[in-house]
């Protein structure tokens, strides 16, 4: 398969573009924080991505949706990356819609999928128990009880978990913290009864949530897959995961660098352009060097979450790595280059370094992805 | 039945299972009139392939290339790599003077010099930097006197790639002295053996000699041997870099050699499945990250490339490749330990070394930069 977008593909990445530029941007995401609006995202917005079918992306067809590829989601959610749109879009229409069908019972699926794809049901993967990612260190418990479960402990880092219709918890049926085996997968509506939700804004002015469940009720038909085996579900959610964010990391790393570029082209000392000077000219350079390589392997990942999900791992953990650091470079370059005006807040650069380290972290930084390259690699 | 399915049981008839084996630096073939196969089958693998044309795949069949768009060329060497087959012949022939004749020289010259370079026949050499001109080649000073039905160059150049092992050199000269420095260069051929050629190897910090000094005093070139126009020669010489650099860029991807992951757990060990040294672990895996990204960056660009392009991804695709090689080896030294830095020829040092010069030759890493940030990115 060529390195290169087809024809639908690239009309999805340029009308996004397109789309974006026009309604999101860094000024809308300030109105955002400087409102304090609840919701950490523009409902207007979402609701327009909801009209264009944007939700509907990864939903099969035979569940309502379009069932378009992954590469074609990817050049939108690089989009958002650049034009630092918040939104429902990865929790709900990437994370929560590939939950549902890599993970669903075929009622499941027919049930909630249509809405997802519709836009009218929102969802939110509650998996960390610890500030770094740790899938195995699953400890919040669910105890079988006659017709189903219950549910105990605490969640935190759950996207739109204060705002979303059903959650998504990681839970553990058996065995202990630490091992794969035994952890089990539950839809539970944010509203029932024990769930305690704490709003807990970021630093990217998004929101996130922690949790709390106090001996929560869930009947058997909210188990999504099969019973211990959640990990099976959840290793390739997190493949599906990372390549988007690592898709979104590329949007910022470029957008950082194309206004960086803008204001060495304007910015004017000594009597001269400071694009002028030889050092900037290097950084620059060195930097879309980066954003180049990091282009590749993120279009590769995309690809192979298509072509050959189940051999998708080790692409996905390599395009989170370059991603993340394509992005750390691209922030902090972007800053020193532009010099004092980008510490202030005024200016744009500070929202795209305060996203990009969200983004880097959520599901793995590049560091805990590096581990799972070599162990994938067998050292 | 497809192309694949072919080029597949060709390859399976008729690669030689020596040669499906990773290859020393030393026992590359290269071809030309001084060539020493190391086996019978290497010899072979070379014939049969250049019968085929696919020694340069891509060339006409009518100099006798292979004849293959672009879509096969990947095909073939997909397949090859899958069977781990030995690149048949290097040479500068075919990946820089024989690009450079297709797209600029005569009739004549593409008559003259393309076969022999896919037959494996003619080994050439680039005469490129001088003393005074490395960084600033188009500074550069050799100087071809017009002598009506012939030119006589005379000067010297510097880094010449095994030019004491070479055919025929292809050279930069200076033809109009007066023009500003780029406009008065003529890229003309002339054969190793021409009175007044001489070529000095020089031993470098590896303890190898792939480089000379080569003299060149009251040459004769036939006004024939001209690639491209007289005074023309700049365009064809930046031509020329960005296939050196892509080749540079691509060091460290000779198909059959162990991946660094692999080189590493032979070196260290696992414990509990993971690499015995944590640090030297991390490394290694940002390293094959790395490696990764510069490997599908290579495959993009040919996937996407149009004629406007190529200069601009080989600035980077060199820059990145030759840092990267430094790495590797950097770390591949670190893996060994003190094992590697004994001083003889299995020890890897003398490949550690001599890494230090890709970053240089080709164009420097500052070089890359500057051109990237002048022609890509529109600075200055």
């Amino acid at each position: 398969m060529k390195l290169i977008l087809n024809e639908e593909e690239q009309m999805v990445r340029d009308s996004a573009a397109e789309f974006l530029a026009e309604k999101a941007g860094p000024n809308l995401l300030r109105e955002i924080r400087d409102s304090e609006n609840p919701l950490g995202y523009s409902a207007e917005l979402w609701q327009q991505m909801i009209e264009l079918g944007w939700p509907s992306i990864l939903v099969p067809e035979e569940n309502g949706g379009l069932g378009f590829s992954h590469v074609a989601m990817g050049q939108i959610m690089e989009q958002t990356g650049s034009s630092l749109a918040s939104s429902p879009l990865f929790a709900t229409s990437v994370v929560g819609a590939s939950v549902l069908a890599l993970g669903g019972t075929e009622q499941q699926k027919a049930k909630l999928l249509p809405r997802v794809a519709a836009g009218e049901l929102t969802l939110a993967l509650a998996l960390d128990e610890s500030a770094r990612l740790d899938p195995k260190g699953v400890a919040t418990s669910a105890t079988a009880v006659e017709g189903g479960y219950v549910l105990n402990g605490s969640k935190s880092f759950v996207v739109d978990g204060h705002v979303t219709d059903q959650l998504i918890v990681a839970a553990r049926t058996s065995g202990v913290p630490g091992e794969g085996e035994g952890i089990s997968l539950f839809l539970v509506p944010r509203e029932a009864d024990g769930v305690a939700v704490t709003r807990t804004p970021m630093v990217d002015s998004r929101n996130a949530a922690e949790i709390r469940f106090d001996d929560v009720s869930v009947g058997e038909d909210q188990v999504v897959g099969a019973i211990d085996q959640g990990m099976a579900i959840l290793e390739p959610v997190l493949n599906i995961a990372n390549v988007h964010l690592a898709a979104e990391l590329l949007g910022i790393a470029n957008e950082c660098l194309q206004l960086t570029l803008r204001y060495l082209k304007e910015r004017e000392q000594f009597g001269v352009v400071i694009g002028t000077f030889q050092a900037l000219q290097h950084r620059a350079a060195a930097l879309w060097t980066d954003i180049e390589l990091c282009k590749s392997m993120v279009l590769k990942a995309l690809q192979a979450l298509d072509e050959s999900p189940e051999d998708a791992g080790l692409i996905a953990s390599m395009a989170k790595v370059k991603a993340c650091k394509a992005a750390e470079l691209a922030t902090n370059e972007g800053i020193q280059m532009h010099g004092g005006i980008a510490m202030t807040d005024e200016f744009d650069m500070g929202f795209f370094l305060k996203r990009a380290r969200v983004v880097q972290m959520l599901f793995g930084d590049h560091r805990y992805h590096l581990n799972r390259c070599a162990e994938l690699s067998g050292y | 039945m497809t192309f694949r399915q072919e080029t597949r049981e060709w390859l399976e008839e008729n690669c030689p299972p020596t040669m499906r084996t990773p290859m020393p630096e030393k026992n590359k073939c290269w071809g030309g009139r001084n060539c020493k196969f190391e086996s019978e089958e290497q010899k072979l693998w070379m014939e049969r392939m250049a019968a085929r044309g696919w020694t340069a795949p891509s060339w006409p069949k009518e100099y006798g290339g292979g004849g293959l768009n672009k879509d096969q060329v990947k095909v073939l060497r997909e397949e090859m790599i899958a069977i781990k087959a030995r690149n048949p012949l290097n040479s500068f022939g075919i990946s820089m003077i024989g690009p450079a004749i297709l797209e600029f020289g005569s009739e004549i010259l593409k008559q003259q010099h393309l076969p022999p370079i896919i037959r494996g026949e003619i080994r050439w050499c680039q005469g490129y930097s001088e003393p005074n001109a490395g960084s600033d080649l188009a500074g550069l000073q050799a100087r071809a006197e017009d002598c009506g039905d012939h030119f006589v160059v005379n000067g010297q150049k510097v880094w010449t790639t095994y030019a004491d092992l070479a055919d025929w050199m292809f050279c930069l000269v200076r033809t109009d002295r007066t023009a500003k420095k780029h406009t008065g260069i003529s890229l003309v051929l002339f054969d190793m053996k021409t009175e007044g050629v001489t070529a000095r190897p020089i031993c470098l910090i590896s303890g190898n000699s792939p480089f000379c000094e080569t003299y060149l005093d009251n040459v004769r070139v036939g006004k024939d041997q001209v690639v491209g126009e007289v005074n023309k020669g700049w365009t064809i010489a930046k031509y020329l870099l960005t296939h050196e650099r892509e080749l540079i860029g691509n060091i460290g991807n000779d198909s059959g050699e162990k991946s660094l992951g692999e080189q590493a757990v032979e070196s260290l060990g696992l414990k509990e499945g993971r690499l015995a040294d944590e640090i030297l672990r991390a490394e290694v895996a940002e390293w094959e990250v790395d490696f990764r990204s510069q490997q599908l960056t290579m495959e993009r660009v040919k996937d996407e490339i149009t004629s406007a392009s190529v200069g601009n991804s080989s600035a980077m695709l060199k820059l990145y490749g030759t840092e990267l090689n430094k790495r590797r080896f950097e770390l591949l030294m670190a893996l060994r330990g003190s094992n590697a830095l004994s001083w003889h020829e299995q020890s890897g040092a003398s490949r550690w070394l001599r890494s230090k010069g890709n970053s240089i030759e080709g164009g420097t890493t500052e070089v890359q930069l500057n051109i990237i940030a002048k022609r890509i990115l529109g600075l200055g």
